[in-house]
């Protein structure tokens, strides 16, 4: 039996459809990650979660119990909030204190506790400061710590690492992932960054305009993705306009207009005729030089059109002759193999047959 | 342009001592005229504090003030409780057709004073058949010291991080728990502002209690008016200046408390 069960959901805000007839099952000791644009309805489905908000429809089971009705207060459920919701009046201790005093725990299993869990995120000698004294990074483990103590059967994250600079929001995902790991609880996680959602999550949930589009482990989200909502969505992704001439148990032939067919590995669900996107992300793009081709199955001419160096990495655009510009990434990790191309250079680029996607309409 | 943003400054400041001066002369005439050793506030004679002990051997004046401050305090602690709720409620609803709450609430605020000391005369007398006296002048300054202290405590409710009050819920607490360790704790300073002021506002009102006080009943204020009436003895300038001095402490008190509060803002 799934920890949550969630049927059917719905929340209307008047005319707008915030969850439209939404379901999902969140497994036992799972990290997962709800990602979309702002708006698809994450978050009110997480405060129906956290019982801040009713669904119209549906109901929500936590461990086969429906939450219908059920307060906050009463749901083992906690949440980190985007502004970490730490009460200024409290110290680090009085606020990591708060839930076990609100659960009636005594008063040395409250101070033995609170202590414990103060080691967990390294924060033991904060204990007598107030919020205000601490750094960002600093609150949002008092406010995990807060979340974690008393144990909930979930714990759900609103964008925590939003308020956090890039370097210190790294640094936290890999505490999230090792404390996670560690306190074993189930944690669902919302965020508007599909660079979290991968780098995060046992599994993601990808939504959009009130609905889920697509569940599944990160890999399988970026590789293969079902519409071209998530492909666009998810990571950065090249789309070629395409019609599928011949579908068979052996490949795909794809023709696109002005360049000339594909050839892709069979997808269940496709057929001739049929009319939609090959979707390749630009790390599967080689680059070489015009008619070199070697063993790759697809092979176009271009042109350099511009790069971008990013250090690690730099970014091809480069313009096929029917006028596409598709994105490329190479590795700069071998200074020397890569033969830096510039502006106006002509390129062969090209790909196996096993990377990319066709995307039906 | 330097001579002529000097000469700007130069304005500002004369304008601002004229307003200042406006404001604050004439108390202070009342405050020199009560250490001056004559009947007459007519001048200067010599410096003196015996009008100030004359004032304290004045039994008539010394039950005004003693009402006045039982009346202040009750009246602040009543309406500082029934305000605050009024200001919980006004956050908390703010759609339909209980946005005409907060309206209500303020009316009294607003209402011209001598329109709410007649409606409330004619209220306990017709309505509640009530003996004017102490509780009648009570139940008047609750009623117009509440509006005070529900703006104030909804402006400081209006500044909190709404999700502190829902973390409070997520973790565990009641609502009357989230209130108590959680909501008051964050409103406390704009809670005693109100009560500074409702103080402030009962101790010094005069027209309603007027219409409201009956006989035999007398407060400071209108112990005050009811000397003067004979003639403006130096004792009435000492009586008048020590409540200037408890007036304007509550009052800096409570714009120390709730600074931005009292700014009106919304």
């Amino acid at each position: 039996m799934a920890l949550l069960d969630i049927r059917n959901v719905s929340r209307r805000f008047g005319d707008l459809k915030a969850l439209d007839d939404v379901s999902l099952s969140i497994e036992a000791g799972e990290f997962f990650t709800l990602v979309g644009p702002s708006g698809c309805g994450k978050t009110t489905l997480l405060r129906i979660i956290a019982g801040f908000d009713d669904p119209d429809g549906g109901d929500l089971l936590l461990d086969g119990q429906s939450l219908a009705g059920m307060p906050p207060e009463k749901r083992p459920v906690h949440t980190v909030f985007q502004s970490y919701a730490l009460f200024p009046h409290l110290t680090v201790a009085q606020n990591v204190a708060f839930p076990l005093q609100m659960a009636g725990k005594s008063e040395s299993e409250i101070r033995s506790r609170v202590k414990e869990t103060l080691e967990l995120v390294h924060l033991t000698d904060k204990a007598r400061q107030f919020p205000h004294e601490l750094s960002g990074g600093q609150r949002q483990r008092v406010a995990l710590a807060r979340s974690l103590i008393n144990n909930p059967r979930l714990l759900l994250l609103d964008e925590p690492l939003a308020a956090l600079d890039a370097r210190l929001r790294v640094q936290i995902q890999g505490e999230l992932i090792a404390l996670q790991r560690e306190v074993g609880i189930t944690f669902v996680f919302v965020t508007h960054s599909q660079e979290e959602a991968l780098a995060l999550s046992h599994r993601i949930a990808v939504m959009n305009e009130g609905r889920i589009v697509q569940i599944g482990a990160p890999e399988q989200i970026y590789s293969s993705p079902k519409n071209r909502f998530v492909a666009d969505f998810i990571g950065t992704i090249n789309l070629l306009s395409v019609d599928v001439r011949e579908a068979t148990s052996d490949h795909l032939r794809l023709h696109a207009a002005g360049l000339g067919e594909i050839t892709s590995v069979p997808a269940s669900g496709v057929a001739a005729g049929q009319r939609g996107a090959f979707a390749l992300r630009p790390e599967q793009v080689n680059v070489v030089a015009p008619g070199d081709f070697q063993e790759l199955d697809n092979h176009f001419h271009g042109t350099v059109r511009d790069h971008l160096y990013l250090g690690d990495v730099t970014l091809y655009k480069i313009a096929l002759d029917n006028g596409v510009v598709l994105e490329a990434l190479l590795t700069n990790s071998l200074p020397g193999c890569v033969r830096f191309l510039e502006r106006g250079d002509p390129v062969g680029v090209g790909w196996r047959r096993e990377a990319g996607v066709f995307l039906h309409d | 342009m330097t001579a002529g943003r000097a000469s700007r400054k130069r304005w500002l400041w004369a304008a601002a001592l004229t307003v200042y001066a406006f404001l604050y002369v004439p108390l202070a005439v009342v405050v020199l005229f009560s250490f001056n050793d004559s009947l007459l506030n007519a001048e200067w004679v010599g410096f003196t504090t015996r009008w100030y002990v004359t004032l304290f051997d004045d039994e008539q004046m010394l039950r005004a003030a003693g009402n006045s401050l039982f009346i202040a305090l009750s009246a602040a602690s009543a309406a500082t409780v029934l305000g605050t709720m009024a200001g919980l409620a006004m956050h908390r609803w703010r759609s339909g057709f209980q946005r005409v709450l907060p309206f209500l609430v303020l009316t009294p605020v607003a209402m011209p004073e001598i329109l709410l000391g007649v409606s409330l005369l004619i209220f306990f007398r017709q309505v509640l058949d009530l003996t004017l006296g102490l509780t009648s002048i009570l139940l008047a300054h609750i009623t117009f010291s509440i509006g005070f202290v529900a703006i104030v405590v909804r402006t400081s409710l209006a500044m909190q991080d709404e999700s502190l009050f829902e973390a409070a819920r997520d973790l565990g607490a009641s609502p009357w728990q989230t209130f108590r360790r959680v909501t008051l704790p964050l409103i406390l300073p704009a809670v005693l502002a109100g009560f500074l002021m409702s103080f402030t506002l009962s101790i010094d009102d005069f027209v309603i209690t007027v219409f409201v006080a009956g006989v035999g009943v007398t407060t400071l204020p209108l112990q005050i008016y009811s000397m003067i009436k004979v003639a403006v003895s130096p004792e009435v300038n000492a009586v008048s200046t020590l409540l200037m001095a408890l007036t304007l402490t509550l009052i800096a008190l409570a714009a120390k408390l709730a600074p931005d509060a009292l700014k009106g803002r919304a």
